[in-house]
């Protein structure tokens, strides 16, 4: 019944039935302790419940306009954010917006990027960001949905960019949030290209959008990758990382359910757009593309980097 | 949210006012302004639309605006449609020997989101102040260049007749 449940919610969010959580664990695994993986099991159908019916009518621009001089204080004072080149995105129509992601799970980026877009194109333009099932299904949280957040899948993508919506995406995801510090200026999307398939697939123009400063926001340390197989995260919560960093108030933070950002310096750069078909003929090669924005990106992020004196202050 | 700058300028009324009704002149003179674009079918006039962005803190601000007021060659107003709520206003009044007073007016409101709209209004309004004095500086200096071009031209028809 559990099961059955858990499928239905998950196409009920978009997700396909063939997820990696629907998928029975390795049998290496049941050995061990199948009451240890049944509870897991528990837990996966749990957070499924909780990711809520992605309903792009959810995002409410009244509420967005409300809620932007709180953001706007946030990203003025406590990150001094800087947005560069908006007006590379199209004024109108659909746009998939790529971005590195920085900062661990209170995603400092995201919350500059998003106040720099609402306020220069308006609340009234349809803007969607994907984010990972565990941020949408934290308590809390719901509010994210307002902001026209919505659960990562191809489908809910779709939707959105269907619907003439701007949409960002963060390829590199939980894998790249939690980086180590040292790593903060490298582009990584850990070889996801299903945001480019997509964008092939509803033919719409990419916008690269390059961030840094968010890997300052802590001492990130390592992203606790073999901890979080060990737990069997990946199966259960989507989740490859289980990160490790010297973070406020804990001191040391595992798992990352929160943190108090250092007030780095954060600057987003927006580079040209690229129409995907113009550039690469009628039917790319989605490695191709890959390999092109992600040399694109890193060269907008050193340049970012050479221009920064000093970590956190930039 | 009130800020206000004026300054008199050495240039007759009717040349400032053509320079600031002039859509395309105005990311020429006004500081912190990043777009300024004309919206619809009007250039300039009653009713005549712009998409205006202005660089406040983090963010660009504004949204699309609308002209309210266009009593040639004193008042200039316009308020906002979309975006921040604001009104602009340029007000020129005739000076003693041909110069202009000149006074530049943006009244902002952060609304609907209690105390963080009220806290970020008043953060924003230096730099608001700041912009604006600025923004009657570049004036200045824009009209006041124009006008001294203007005598060289005719000093120099004068000596090319004579």
């Amino acid at each position: 019944m559990a099961e059955a449940r858990t499928t239905t919610s998950a196409r009920r969010n978009g997700h396909e039935p063939d997820d990696p959580i629907e998928r029975p664990a390795p049998s290496g695994a049941g050995g061990t302790g199948s009451l240890l993986t049944r509870a897991w099991r528990g837990l996966a159908g749990a957070v499924q419940q909780r990711i809520p019916r992605a309903d792009l009518d959810e995002r409410d621009p009244d509420y967005i306009r409300e809620q932007l001089p709180l953001f706007w204080l946030f990203s003025s004072l406590w990150f001094r954010g800087e947005v560069r080149g908006l007006g590379n995105i199209p004024d109108e129509g659909p746009v998939l917006l790529v971005g590195n992601h920085s900062g661990g799970n209170m995603i400092p980026d995201t919350m500059v990027f998003t106040v720099a877009f609402s306020t220069y194109f308006g609340v009234e333009r349809p803007f969607y960001q994907l984010a990972h099932n565990l941020v949408l299904s934290l308590p809390g949280l719901s509010w994210l949905r307002r902001f026209g957040t919505v659960a990562a899948s191809p489908e809910n993508a779709r939707k959105a960019l269907s619907s003439g919506a701007a949409l960002l995406v963060y390829p590199g995801g939980d894998y790249e949030v939690h980086r180590p510090s040292w790593e903060g200026n490298r582009v990584d999307f850990g070889g996801r290209q299903g945001f480019l398939r997509l964008a092939l697939e509803q033919d719409v123009p990419i916008v690269p959008v390059v961030a840094i400063g968010g890997q300052e926001t802590a001492l990130f340390l390592t992203r606790g990758e073999r901890l979080a197989r060990l737990l069997a995260l990946d199966r259960v919560l989507r989740l490859k990382v289980l990160p490790i960093s010297i973070a406020l108030p804990w001191i040391v933070n595992v798992g990352d359910f929160g943190h108090i950002p250092l007030p780095a310096k954060i600057t987003i750069e927006t580079l040209p757009a690229i129409d995907l078909r113009a550039e690469f003929g009628p039917d790319p090669s989605v490695d191709d593309v890959y390999d092109h924005l992600i040399r694109l990106m890193q060269d907008a992020l050193d340049a970012l980097a050479a221009e920064r004196r000093f970590p956190v202050i930039g | 949210m009130r800020v206000n700058a004026s300054r008199v300028l050495a240039a007759p009324i009717e040349d400032v006012w053509s320079t600031v009704t002039d859509p395309e002149r105005v990311l020429g003179y006004m500081s912190g302004v990043t777009r300024w674009e004309v919206a619809g079918d009007l250039r300039s006039g009653l009713g005549a639309r712009y998409r205006i962005l202005f660089r406040v803190g983090a963010a660009e601000v504004g949204g699309l605006v609308e002209v309210v007021e266009f009593d040639e060659p004193c008042d200039f107003a316009w308020t906002s449609v979309t975006g921040l709520d604001h009104r602009g206003r340029w007000r020129l009044r005739e000076a003693a020997g041909g110069r202009t007073r000149v006074e530049f007016r943006l009244a902002y409101v952060v609304a609907g989101a209690g105390l963080s709209g009220w806290l970020a209004e008043r953060i924003a309004a230096p730099t608001v102040a700041d912009h604006a004095r600025r923004t009657l500086q570049q004036l200045d200096r824009l009209v006041e260049h124009e006008q001294l071009r203007a005598r060289a031209a005719r000093r120099q028809g004068r000596a090319a007749r004579s």
